[in-house]
């Protein structure tokens, strides 16, 4: 068992930290770093895992190893491990993970938290969520927005139903590189077969997902090995740790350049001689002087200016936000899309799709409410339940409303038609929220899947 | 050909917020935007000019004046004021101001409630805002690492940490009722590198603060305190000395402390903070009671 002084002493800076002996008055250097630093990407991934799998002290060892906690919060770390890390002297490093107070007297996570740090390629963010069974919002909401899942799985327990349908909400959401973490191998006596027995279940499982990537790692996170500094216990292990899969982790696929898709968000009309849609452009590339077409309405124009504080551009493309004039004078207003003509996403006031519902009052069929997709509301109904999904088994169930936390393929009626996508195809076009008409809460979030075959057995 | 239209992080960064701000100018019809003369409010008042370009600022910037904030914070905040891209409320707490209200007669919590807290919430009932723009960050402090972008108040301004809006995929929710109010936060998901890393490569105008000077300091709990006026009470024991120091968060010069610090220029302060051992927090002198300080502070309305 290592004691604090070993740990600290085991802390190595990865190579963000700059060469700490360098003159900092050779500003050439200085500014070569800041130069290189800029070009670094973004990498959004989330962690899930049970309540007891060890995911706070996962991500507590992602920051502590890369020199992303600070000497006061080490500070703060020895004093609350005393306090709150049941008498032994060792360093908790879930603390650095658990935000809030009532989270720390009842030892579990129980909202999705967002954590940062950084190597000399890369940025990362990490969405850190919740395990519990209770808690598919959270779930949902961490993975929406990432490009990566880390699922850990206890060595002792192998695979659960929680694995089962943390992986299948990662793979409702979209998330297709999936990095399996092997945790507590230390308490399995570093033990090879335990970890293959284990590999081999998940990916007995997991084949009827849409994961392209799947990565196993077997972990012993509280003593941080394999995470970012490699294991000597287990040598059999010839692979990658948690921080290489990361570095090397491909983000954003290349996205289809010539198809050009943006929603406006705003009318832009300053002065007289000036009126622009501003908008985030999520699709493709689009130079002054291309045709496009508005939808809904099917209007075609020209654009003329790709403007932006820095200058007009050449060229925008994903995920820049502009603001584009046109040479026409047609009425676009927000939560029109500006498409190119050889684009053709799908314009309907009804769509089936699988929603995850959040609030305790049940989703119903034929009762109003708000959704939003892009920036666009639109109120609407549950026009019928096709069937209900049992996350831990995957099995189809018909039903007649969604209760919290459960998952279900609907069909939805709009009064208005909107301009939309499978969630498979693009996710920004294919998602939505739902809100409630008189409290204003996000009750639910929807991936629109119109031409799956409901038979089919995809989600 | 693809990688010439691949955005770095900080452009991924600056497009997100510049989006997140966007949308509530679209939704909400009375926006203002928090702005406390900082680093990230700098950040964010120049993110909020390329998302409005080539127009003026739709929504004003709010200023909370406690009365003692340092000299050279107000000075710039009136200098860019006069250029007249946007429109500056200043709003004080005239009870407290009138009570004397000060920072050595109280304690800083109960100083912060009054003259900082207070005073917002009353200027945003005052002007009868419906959102407000804030540069707080997410990686700052423990209990903000779970903040929304899109932050829903209370009538009484207040945060319920436990029945926060899910909040997926770039789709916000600004819907609320009447009296209520949104707190946006375009900064969420940058870190203090990011910010000084933006600041650097778009050439942005800071206090001059942030930058090592010769200035008069009193050691105070383990903390330089700069005398910025003739206010600052003194201690029977303290004498002003000169020392080279700079600021890394700025507030009321009485609660800022300033570290040692040789670093006049941009690369030479973020060469220091990458090698920092002390989080940016620490040198405000009101966070240090108790770990879930924030939290508490942000139940009662404060940022």
């Amino acid at each position: 068992m290592m004691g604090q002084a070993a740990l600290a002493e085991s802390r190595l800076r990865l190579p963000l930290a700059l060469e700490l002996e360098r003159d900092v008055s050779d500003i050439e250097y200085m500014n070569d770093y800041l130069a290189e630093n800029e070009q670094t990407e973004l990498l959004k991934f989330l962690t899930c895992g049970s309540v007891d799998d060890g995911k706070s002290t996962l991500i507590g060892r992602l920051l502590y190893d890369s020199n992303k906690v600070y000497e006061d919060h080490l500070n703060a770390l020895i004093r609350d491990s005393r306090r709150l890390g049941h008498g032994s002297d060792e360093l908790e490093f879930a603390l650095l993970a658990d935000g809030l107070k009532a989270e720390q007297e009842q030892g579990i996570t129980i909202d999705v938290a967002y954590r940062y740090f950084a190597t000399s390629t890369r940025k990362y963010i990490i969405a850190d969520c919740p395990g519990h069974s209770q808690y598919t919002k959270n779930m949902a909401t961490g993975a929406s927005n990432c490009e990566l899942a880390v699922i850990l799985i206890d060595a002792q327990n192998g695979v659960l139903d929680q694995t089962r349908r943390h992986s299948l909400i990662v793979d409702l959401l979209g998330i297709s590189q999936v990095v399996v973490a092997i945790n507590k191998m230390d308490l399995v006596g570093y033990d090879e077969e335990t970890y293959e027995r284990i590999r081999t279940e998940y990916l007995e499982f997991s084949r009827s997902l849409g994961f392209t990537q799947t990565s196993f790692v077997p972990v012993a996170a509280k003593f941080g090995e394999n995470v970012v500094h490699s294991s000597t216990n287990m040598d059999w292990y010839a692979g990658e740790t948690i921080i290489e899969l990361l570095e090397r982790a491909p983000v954003s696929a290349d996205a289809d350049l010539e198809q050009f898709c943006m929603t406006v968000q705003r009318v832009h009309h300053p002065s007289e001689d000036f009126r622009g849609y501003s908008g985030m452009i999520t699709k493709g590339v689009i130079c002054p002087g291309d045709p496009v077409v508005v939808l809904p309405s099917g209007h075609e124009t020209r654009v003329e200016r790709v403007v932006t504080m820095d200058g007009d551009l050449e060229a925008g493309f994903a995920p820049q936000s502009v603001t584009l004039t046109v040479s026409d004078q047609l009425s676009i207003s927000r939560g029109d899309t500006l498409v190119s003509p050889s684009y053709t996403p799908s314009v309907s006031d009804a769509f089936q799709a699988n929603v995850v519902w959040m609030a305790n009052r049940a989703l119903a069929a034929n009762k109003s409410y708000l959704f939003k997709m892009g920036a666009r509301q639109v109120t609407g109904q549950v026009a019928e339940f096709i069937h209900r999904l049992d996350v831990n088994t995957q099995a189809r169930e018909s039903c007649d409303q969604l209760d919290a936390n459960e998952i279900g393929l609907v069909r939805i009626q709009l009064q208005r038609p909107v301009v939309f996508e499978d969630y498979a195809d693009d996710k920004t076009m294919g998602s939505f929220i739902v809100i409630d008409r008189i409290s204003n809460e996000t009750v639910g979030a929807g991936m629109i899947c119109n031409h799956q075959d409901t038979d089919s057995s995809a989600i | 050909m693809s990688a010439a239209y691949k955005l770095t992080h900080l452009e991924q960064l600056e497009a997100e917020s510049i989006y997140i701000m966007r949308e509530v100018v679209a939704e909400r019809e009375n926006p203002v935007m928090m702005y406390s003369i900082g680093k990230d409010s700098s950040v964010l008042l120049h993110l909020a000019k390329k998302a409005f370009y080539p127009g003026k600022l739709p929504f004003p910037l709010l200023h909370v004046d406690t009365t003692w904030k340092f000299k050279d914070m107000i000075a710039f905040r009136d200098r860019l004021a006069e250029k007249r891209d946007f429109d500056l409320i200043v709003y004080t707490n005239e009870e407290g101001r009138e009570d004397d209200v000060n920072p050595f007669d109280y304690d800083a919590d109960t100083y912060t409630q009054i003259m900082k807290t207070d005073a917002l919430k009353a200027a945003l009932d005052k002007y009868e805002f419906d959102a407000a723009f804030g540069g707080a960050r997410r990686d700052e402090e423990k209990s903000r690492a779970k903040e929304r972008v899109f932050s829903l108040r209370d009538k009484f301004h207040q945060w319920d940490p436990s029945n926060q809006r899910p909040e997926l995929w770039r789709i916000y929710n600004s819907n609320i009722r009447k009296d209520e109010e949104i707190r946006v936060f375009p900064l969420s998901n940058w870190t203090e590198l990011d910010i000084w890393q933006y600041i650097y490569k778009e050439g942005i105008e800071i206090v001059p603060l942030y930058f090592a000077k010769e200035r008069p300091v009193v050691k105070r709990r383990g903390t330089w305190i700069m005398v910025d006026d003739d206010r600052m009470r003194l201690e029977p024991d303290e004498k002003p000395e000169i020392r080279t120091v700079r600021f890394r968060t700025l507030g009321c010069y009485p609660l800022s402390g300033a570290i040692e610090s040789s670093a006049s220029t941009l690369p030479e302060i973020i060469h220091e903070m990458l090698v920092a051992d002390t989080s940016e927090r620490q040198g405000r002198l009101i966070d240090h009671d108790t770990a879930a300080s924030m939290e508490t502070k942000k139940q009662e309305g404060y940022f």
